[in-house]
């Protein structure tokens, strides 16, 4: 087991040493000068100029400059942001839990929606809800979520007027971020009405992250749940007469969650893809909507930290749905790769 | 047991062709078909967009502000689907969108697929070090999520509608050297291959008219389901802002400039995602039947 996740994590390194030299490189694409384009509009004398070239060294040689980034980055230091100057992986640190609450609560929805609709498709195969099972989920799966968190707005928020428009918490109440999730947060402040505003807050966006997670388990569980349903062992199983319930939500779930397992590993990449559009439409803050206002502040340090350390994240969440897939399942362990 | 064994059924004169093989087997998939049926429909209207659209797509009427669509209170037949917030037409913006967001949906697949098979050929047919260095590029491709790529290169080479093709075209490149490397490898194990190069054939003739050819299904599958990701992809990017730039009617870039109208006109939010939904819709539909019909294998 030891030699299996020693393998993975030898995969790992070259992978994040291929992510900072992408990085550093897509960000020296920028045209012009780095210094001036810090500066902005403002300009920068000729001496304060050379000051920071000589700082940031844009004087050495570039393989010079690759080695100084990384060092800087092993150590945590990605650099601090051109309009705030606090450096990016604290400014990244605080948004974070925001964009981690809504993805759990998406994928929560996802989950507990997709599966029992998967189940019953799987199920009752061919029937109309099986139908109706797959049509939704290819809509989901081709859904712009951009247009899609709009209609919710236009319909919950505008027309019947049950959720708020934007943000994570009414103006009216302060928390004191403790864990940095406003749902527990809320619960152990004594700020009454608190946690119901961050539920309400916090519903819209869920669905709408959650989305296209949703179509693909739905998806998923259902062609699982149809291989698992005509083995063998399923059909031992009916024949000793255990009741259908118990069948196929023991004997056959168990077997066919380990490839919707795998899927929800993946879906960790499309949650932060869909995180930057959820966030941006509702203004929720994280670090969504940090980068689309880094981009459009031309802040190129938040850029490159922000991508690197995102990028991090989901090849660490990838090894780590690796490592426990060789936990669950021998088969993986053994055979290699 | 002595029972006469029914008349065997009459063997059909020739098999069907594989055009027709495959027609038949495609054509059993509604589903596919109806996706073919609304790519062919949005095809011709982005052909015929200037004779087909009601207006011009930029011209404005200052007397026509968010007028709502015709069958509203307040709407007129001359506006179907109604005027956005400088009065222009909006179905003569969707009908000339439709030519953008097909457009950009065709090129970023032709770049990435020929940029594909290019680095899938090499990586498949080279092998070692050359191999293990394109796939590891590949594989931090695939690692960063998808859209913050895009938005990355798109906001070093600056917003628009090339940068933006270029950029989703980079982001989708790992799918086709994959599946090009893959289908390579598995082909040049096979005899017609060692045929080939027993008898002399070099490389590139190996790599292009022996091994390319038998590799295309899979790849075809990838290009028509790789059309509606671009399409999201793109409109994505132009809703941020970072795509097609205003006054362009690109789908995204419409629905990024209804956005603060949302409160009061529903139709300038509603129909410019809705064709984005259909448009990708279809094309995950035609690329599902394809895939049913060109590889049984991967059928589900």
């Amino acid at each position: 087991m030891l030699r299996f996740i020693l393998t993975r994590l030898s995969l790992v390194i070259p992978t994040f040493f291929g992510m900072t030299l992408l990085a550093f490189f897509l960000i020296r694409l920028v045209p012009g000068d780095p210094i001036e384009t810090m500066a902005g509009e403002r300009g920068i004398d000729p001496a304060r100029h050379a000051r920071l070239v000589q700082e940031y060294g844009f004087d050495q040689p570039v393989l010079v400059q690759y080695g100084v980034y990384i060092g800087r980055v092993l150590k945590g230091d990605l650099g601090k942001s051109i309009i705030t100057q606090a450096p990016v992986v604290s400014e990244f640190g605080a948004l974070f839990p925001a964009t981690i609450e809504l993805a759990l609560c998406a994928i929560v929805f996802a989950l507990l929606l997709g599966i029992p609709a998967g189940i019953v498709a799987a199920v009752k195969r061919n029937s109309v809800f099986d139908h109706g099972v797959m049509a939704t989920s290819l809509t989901g799966y081709s859904m712009p979520i951009f247009w899609w968190g709009l209609l919710l707005i236009l319909l919950f928020s505008v027309q019947l007027g049950w959720t708020p428009v934007s943000g994570r918490l009414s103006v009216q109440y302060y928390i004191e971020p403790k864990t940095g999730f406003l749902l527990v947060d809320s619960l152990l402040s004594d700020e009454k009405g608190a946690f119901l505003s961050a539920l309400k807050h916090l519903v819209l966006p869920a669905i709408v992250l959650g989305t296209n997670p949703l179509a693909v388990i739905a998806r998923m569980t259902r062609s699982a749940m149809l291989e698992v349903l005509g083995e063998d062992y399923i059909r031992t199983a009916r024949a000793k007469g255990l009741p259908p319930l118990r069948v196929v939500g023991v004997h056959a779930l168990r077997n066919a969650l380990i490839p919707v397992i795998t899927v929800i590993g993946l879906q960790v990449g499309v949650l932060f893809t869909g995180a930057i559009l959820t966030e941006t439409i509702f203004s929720w803050p994280g670090v969504g909507k940090w980068l689309i206002e880094a981009i459009n502040r031309r802040d190129y340090p938040v850029l490159q930290g922000g991508m690197l350390l995102l990028g991090v994240v989901v090849m660490s969440v990838n090894l780590l749905v690796d490592v426990a897939y060789g936990l669950i399942n021998p088969r993986i362990r053994q055979g290699g790769h | 047991m002595s029972a006469v064994l029914p008349p065997a059924a009459p063997l059909p004169a020739a098999p069907p062709g594989p055009l027709r093989e495959f027609w038949i087997a495609f054509s059993a998939n509604k589903g596919a078909v109806m996706g073919l049926a609304v790519v062919t429909f949005l095809l011709l209207l982005a052909l015929f967009a200037p004779w087909v659209a009601p207006h011009a797509p930029d011209v404005t009427n200052s007397a026509a502000f968010l007028r709502p669509p015709a069958w509203q209170e307040g709407g007129s037949a001359q506006y179907l689907l109604g005027t956005d917030a400088i009065g222009r037409d909006i179905l003569s913006r969707l009908i000339f969108g439709s030519r953008l967001s097909l457009s950009i949906g065709i090129a970023v697949v032709l770049i990435a697929v020929a940029i594909g098979i290019a680095l899938g050929l090499v990586a498949g047919f080279a092998r070692g070090l050359t191999e293990i260095a394109i796939m590891r590029f590949m594989d931090i491709l695939l690692t960063l999520p998808s859209l913050l790529l895009a938005i990355v290169i798109v906001a070093i080479l600056g917003p628009g509608l090339v940068n933006a093709m270029l950029a989703v075209a980079v982001v989708v490149l790992p799918h086709y050297v994959r599946i090009t490397r893959a289908a390579v490898i598995a082909e040049t194990s096979r005899d017609y291959v060692t045929a080939a190069r027993v008898s002399g054939a070099g490389t590139l003739r190996l790599m292009f008219s022996e091994v390319l050819p038998n590799c295309a299904a899979p790849l075809i599958v990838q290009a028509s389901l790789g059309v509606s990701t671009a399409i999201l992809d793109a409109a994505a990017l132009g809703f941020l802002g970072l795509g097609a730039q205003p006054p362009s009617p690109e789908w995204g870039t419409m629905l990024a400039d209804a956005r603060e109208f949302v409160l009061r006109a529903w139709w300038v939010v509603t129909f410019p995602g809705l064709m984005i939904l259909v448009a990708v819709l279809a094309f995950n539909l035609l690329g599902d039947g394809l895939r049913d019909a060109l590889d049984p294998k991967l059928k589900r």
